[in-house]
């Protein structure tokens, strides 16, 4: 449980540097933290306590198997933020390159 | 029969991947594939819609068979709810793609452009037709920064900010959404929505239920911009390329926000009191504000953006209110009513709405501004555009023969059948507040004197544009027959009761 408690707080952290910094490239930080948290969960779902790797062979008896579903999604949930972060990244160099800043308080055309 | 239907992924994303690589040697091979793609698969998914069966149809990737009744692959499924978004999607996808013939060519990466609306149409079938959790949030990532990426693509200021505000919030509204899916392996071990429904049925850990599900109308409400999540969509919708627009507001927000929503709160988690109470007041919320939002408004995009907000608060007023009879084992001809009312504003407003961001991206494509104080009197000039457009503003604020009377009529007449007197009387008020904003929008821009009309170079847009444009109007006129019975039983029928039988889904995908 701790382990649970610990992860959300990393998102709570992510969360925080999100909606407090004003440099683009903190708030990139800050989703990555949280990014990070939410994997990091998947992988806690899916562990048992005492598991092994779940490779079927007749040495052992009565395996016990952590879940590998979870692993699989994680690693696919890490590709697809690899190509999420990438995005952001490439749209916060074009930022700088009109604005001459990545202070969001001197970026701020559109009133949302 | 059934290989037939991942067609709707498949040709997308192939003609995605040979854009860039074909289209830098044949001139004009980008244009051609899109449309014949969405062209295709338009008539294959109105062929489904129209065959008269109400079959279901599956296709497990990679051919694995359930084990013990226990679905093991991934499932491609089609029943009537989801061929009605695919038609949808395809339609709107077809007539955006035709437009951008020749509205893309004020920018320079064609190439690029088409690819990313391939990516993004073939994303947003994925995700009407997976019947599996983590397919959904594969898909749905797909489409999502296929459009940040357009959203971005004129690359001035204005873009780049609507963007970036869009990808965090979006990057958010993504990581809820894997959290929420997480949440429900933990507790199921599994991720065919199907399977999950059915084990969900016997669990009754309330609290761990209502917390994912609350996780998750945070997610997809982000994602669908209801109205305390909205802060991205006018920002982004108003900045993109104008046939992207189209596709954003007409489409997206429906596939990958009330889509999901519906499909997972209907036939996934069990129908309660307190989650329809919420949408309610969603809808409401959403419905009200946007369009006190909208009057305001001098951007001709960023008005319409608001409108969007303010229109999708009557689909999920519509299918709120269903659900909250049938949670309480109320009427059940009153939920069918409300819910066939919520789901038939929704084709309308894919219709109308993407109309309307096309006749924005003809104003502005001849006049070079959005800004509805420097605009006035181009009825004369612009004859297609200002026709097509009133059809389109009489349809969004009710205006009888056109179709979004009708759906209209139908969820105000649920609400007081169904004793919402009071979300009755917001959903009446909000329409004339939005025939006052449309009646400001055709004052200013197509009757008002100004001075950009004594330019004589303004003049009628070229044919694609055109041709796009007076289709979708034919449309808003033609969809009001889908009131009448006879035409009603072969299209919303078949969705009101997948959605009004709430469990049927499980064992019907299960049984295949």
């Amino acid at each position: 449980m701790t382990l649970f408690i610990l992860c959300f707080v990393l998102f709570l952290v992510g969360l925080y540097g999100v909606l407090t910094r004003k440099n683009i490239i903190k708030i990139f930080i800050g989703l990555s933290f949280m990014e990070f948290s939410t994997f990091l969960f998947l992988v806690l779902i899916g562990y048992i306590e005492g598991g092994i790797a779940p490779i079927i062979s007749k040495n052992i008896t009565n395996p016990v198997y952590v879940d590998p579903l979870p692993q699989a999604m994680v690693l696919t949930a890490i590709v697809i933020s690899l190509a999420a972060n990438a995005m952001l990244l490439a749209i916060a160099v074009k930022i700088y390159k009109k604005y001459g800043t990545f202070d969001i308080r001197k970026i701020s055309n559109l009133k949302g | 029969m059934s290989w037939l239907i991942t067609l709707f992924v498949i040709l997308p994303m192939t003609a995605a991947f040979l854009i860039p690589v074909i289209g830098k040697l044949i001139k004009g091979f980008q244009k051609t594939i899109t449309s014949v793609v969405f062209l295709f698969l338009t008539v294959l998914s109105l062929f489904f819609l129209f065959d008269g069966n109400t079959e279901v149809y599956s296709y497990k990737i990679g051919g694995w068979e359930p084990v013990n009744g226990v679905p093991i692959a991934i499932y491609f499924v089609i029943d009537g709810f989801t061929i009605l978004m695919l038609s949808i999607i395809n339609l709107i996808g077809f007539f955006s793609a035709f437009y951008a013939i020749s509205y893309i060519r004020r920018f320079t990466a064609e190439n690029n452009f088409y690819t990313l609306l391939c990516l993004m149409v073939g994303g947003m079938n994925g995700v009407v037709m997976t019947g599996d959790l983590f397919n959904l949030f594969v898909f749905l990532e797909i489409a999502v920064i296929a459009s940040y990426a357009l959203v971005a693509f004129g690359v001035e200021k204005n873009e780049l900010e609507a963007s970036f505000k869009y990808q965090v919030l979006g990057g958010i509204a993504s990581l809820l959404i894997l959290f929420g899916i997480g949440l429900i392996y933990w507790k199921t071990k599994t991720l065919n929505i199907a399977d999950v429904s059915d084990i969900l049925k016997y669990s009754n850990d309330r609290s761990f239920l209502l917390f994912t599900q609350i996780i998750l109308i945070a997610g997809f409400g982000l994602k669908g911009a209801m109205i305390p999540f909205h802060a991205w969509l006018p920002d982004a919708h108003s900045s993109a390329p104008s046939p992207i627009s189209a596709m954003l507001s007409g489409v997206l927000i429906k596939a990958i926000g009330i889509y999901c929503i519906i499909r997972l709160f209907f036939n996934m988690f069990i129908i309660n009191h307190e989650i329809s109470l919420v949408f309610i007041i969603l809808g409401s919320l959403s419905m009200v504000l946007g369009v006190f939002l909208a009057v305001g408004q001098w951007d001709i995009k960023r008005l319409l953006a608001y409108h969007s907000i303010s229109q999708m608060g009557y689909v999920i007023i519509g299918v709120g209110i269903g659900m909250m009879i049938l949670a309480n084992n109320g009427n059940k001809s009153v939920a069918a009513l409300a819910i066939t009312g919520g789901l038939f504003h929704l084709i309308n407003h894919a219709v109308f709405k993407s109309l309307l961001f096309l006749n924005a991206g003809a104003i502005e494509y001849k006049t070079g501004t959005r800004n509805l104080k420097e605009l006035g009197g181009l009825f004369a000039y612009m004859p297609v555009t200002y026709s097509t457009s009133l059809g389109a503003s009489m349809a969004i604020s009710g205006i009888p023969p056109f179709n979004g009377f009708f759906s209209k009529l139908l969820i105000i007449l649920a609400a007081i059948k169904g004793r919402f007197y009071l979300v009755a009387f917001l959903a009446v008020v909000v329409s004339i507040i939005t025939l006052a904003s449309f009646m400001k929008f055709q004052k200013f821009s197509f009757f008002n004197k100004s001075s950009i009309t004594e330019k004589p170079k303004i003049k009628e847009v070229p044919f694609p544009m055109c041709f796009s444009m007076i289709v979708l109007a034919i449309l808003c006129l033609g969809l009001s027959l889908l009131i009448f019975p006879g035409v009603r039983e072969t299209v919303l029928t078949p969705v009101v009761d997948i959605l009004m039988n709430t469990t049927d889904y499980s064992s019907t995908i299960k049984d295949i």
